[in-house]
């Protein structure tokens, strides 16, 4: 695969593009997107391995109003994002050169970690399974083992509004990505408290979060605003931080395709997929099945009503397990 | 606010300018009844109450937060409410989910004719917030006691 995105690459750019790709960062599982000009920065840095899960949508808003034109690599779940950014007017469509690259799927160190491998020096794409290099020597282990959690729960394999195509056209799945949603609904206020409690305490204020989700892409965001109440890195009151992951998670709701990046950059392993998928599930509950960045047409949930929508009050009423 | 060992909550009631504000007016002049916790904030209209607002409310010491706005169907600005409703539902699941008491706050829809509406609204919200006590947990979410 490394070698058919490279040379794609390589052709996009003689043709005349810029081309947003990977490179390898500090360690090898840290792959950053990068945008390459030149033929031999692309044949020395560029990879295209099992941990290219950054979503490269985000890039393509600056990037398609630089001039000329940028060709993309995106993955199935980049191009749900790609698609809602071009729904928000955010992306230059025409300035975009978008190849879509079918995905078995991308591997993370947590999960890694968590199929027993310690000392892990490094790891190579075998198809189905991984050569991973280790302190004490190599050992093949199966994709599925390494796969990150967004991945296991994969909602969607088909490309969107791609130029192209490296692999084959996939198919929606059938995901249970609410599996987890539905395991807090059903436990007490008390026990949901004590959980998210322990969760929202390691956050130490880093923005990666945002900074890094292709829906959080406002200009003037209101956490850089100082008269919003939960604009500070080091908060002086613990209510800060409450503040900044609901509205975090509110200011996305209706436009989070369910890409996995703030989980996935999360440096204290809080599980923000989680505040995600629950207002995702609520609007498909209350509201009728809506996925972002599916199509360009359909009306977003939250700049949308029905007059017979239920009231707040529903909340109660359906209890705690819907 | 605990006064003489009584325990008074503060309650945050945003209401629109044109139905639920004129409502608490007509409480007002036909000597209606509810207690001076509430403190009434006046929005142009249901659908100015940006999310945020709620939870700066608890920040600055609300115990409940109350939306009034006019009936589904009669907004001055004809759907400003039926976006508040969707979003609000979605703000209320998720602080639910969060575990925090769900009976702190609530939406109404209050016309400007619904004097005593406003007064028993407010009445029964209000002792049910005092029921709950303050507002500890969202304050606390952050703050692992183990
Ligand atoms: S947190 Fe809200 S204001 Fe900030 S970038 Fe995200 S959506 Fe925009
Ligand atoms: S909130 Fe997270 S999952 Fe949703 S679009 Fe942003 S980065 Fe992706
Ligand atoms: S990335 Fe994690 S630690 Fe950083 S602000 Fe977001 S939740 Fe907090
Ligand atoms: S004007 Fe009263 S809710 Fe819109």
């Amino acid at each position: 695969m490394q070698e058919r995105v490279k040379a794609k690459a390589i052709e996009l750019l003689e043709s005349g593009c810029r081309v947003l790709g990977w490179k390898a960062g500090e360690f090898f599982y840290d792959v950053t997107p990068a945008v390459f000009t030149s033929r031999e920065e692309i044949e020395r840095d560029f990879v295209f391995n099992p941990f290219c899960g950054a979503n490269q949508s985000k890039y393509l808003i600056a990037e398609s109003r630089r001039g000329g034109r940028v060709a993309a690599f995106l993955k199935p779940c980049d191009t749900y994002s790609f698609q809602q950014l071009q729904k928000e007017h955010r992306i230059l469509r025409e300035n975009v050169y978008a190849v879509g690259v079918q995905c078995p799927g991308m591997c993370d160190m947590d999960a890694l970690r968590a199929a027993g491998l310690r000392g892990v020096t490094g790891a190579e794409d075998r198809g189905e399974k991984l050569l991973v290099h280790t302190l004490r020597g190599d050992r093949e282990v199966d994709r599925s083992l390494a796969l990150s959690e967004r991945c296991r729960v994969c909602k969607s394999k088909k490309l969107l509004d791609c130029d192209e195509m490296i692999g084959q056209q996939g198919e929606e799945l059938v995901s249970t990505r609410f599996t987890e949603v539905e395991r807090l609904e059903a436990m007490t206020p008390e026990e949901r408290f004590a959980f998210w409690r322990g969760e929202l305490s390691r956050c130490i204020r880093c923005n990666a979060c945002r900074n890094v989700c292709p829906a959080c892409s406002c200009e003037k965001c209101v956490f850089d605003n100082p008269a919003s109440g939960a604009e500070n890195k080091a908060p002086a009151s613990s209510f800060e931080e409450n503040l900044f992951h609901i509205i975090r998670a509110f200011h996305v709701a209706g436009r989070c395709t369910d890409c996995g990046e703030c989980s996935r950059v999360c440096p204290q392993h809080i599980p923000l997929h989680l505040l995600n998928r629950k207002f995702i599930k609520d609007i498909n509950q209350l509201y009728g099945p809506y996925q972002a960045g599916a199509d360009l047409e359909t009306r977003p949930p939250l700049v949308d009503f029905q007059q017979d929508d239920p009231e707040p009050s529903i909340v109660g009423e359906r209890g705690t397990n819907p | 606010m605990q006064v003489n060992q009584e325990f008074r909550p503060t309650i945050a009631a945003f209401c629109c300018n044109w139905c639920s504000y004129a409502g608490a007016d007509l409480a007002g002049t036909n000597r209606l009844q509810y207690p001076a916790d509430v403190k009434i904030i006046r929005i142009p209209c249901s659908c100015r109450l940006n999310p945020l607002f709620i939870l700066r409310a608890f920040q600055r010491g609300a115990d409940g937060v109350i939306l009034c706005g006019c009936h589904p169907g009669d907004c001055h600005y004809t759907t400003g409410n039926y976006y508040a409703r969707r979003r609000m539902t979605l703000l209320f699941s998720m602080l639910d989910y969060l575990g925090i008491e769900r009976e702190r706050t609530r939406v109404e829809w209050v016309s400007a004719a619904e004097g005593a509406k406003f007064a028993e609204t407010m009445n029964e919200f209000v002792s049910t917030v005092a029921r709950l006590g303050e507002n500890r947990r969202l304050e606390d979410l952050r703050c692992k006691s183990e």
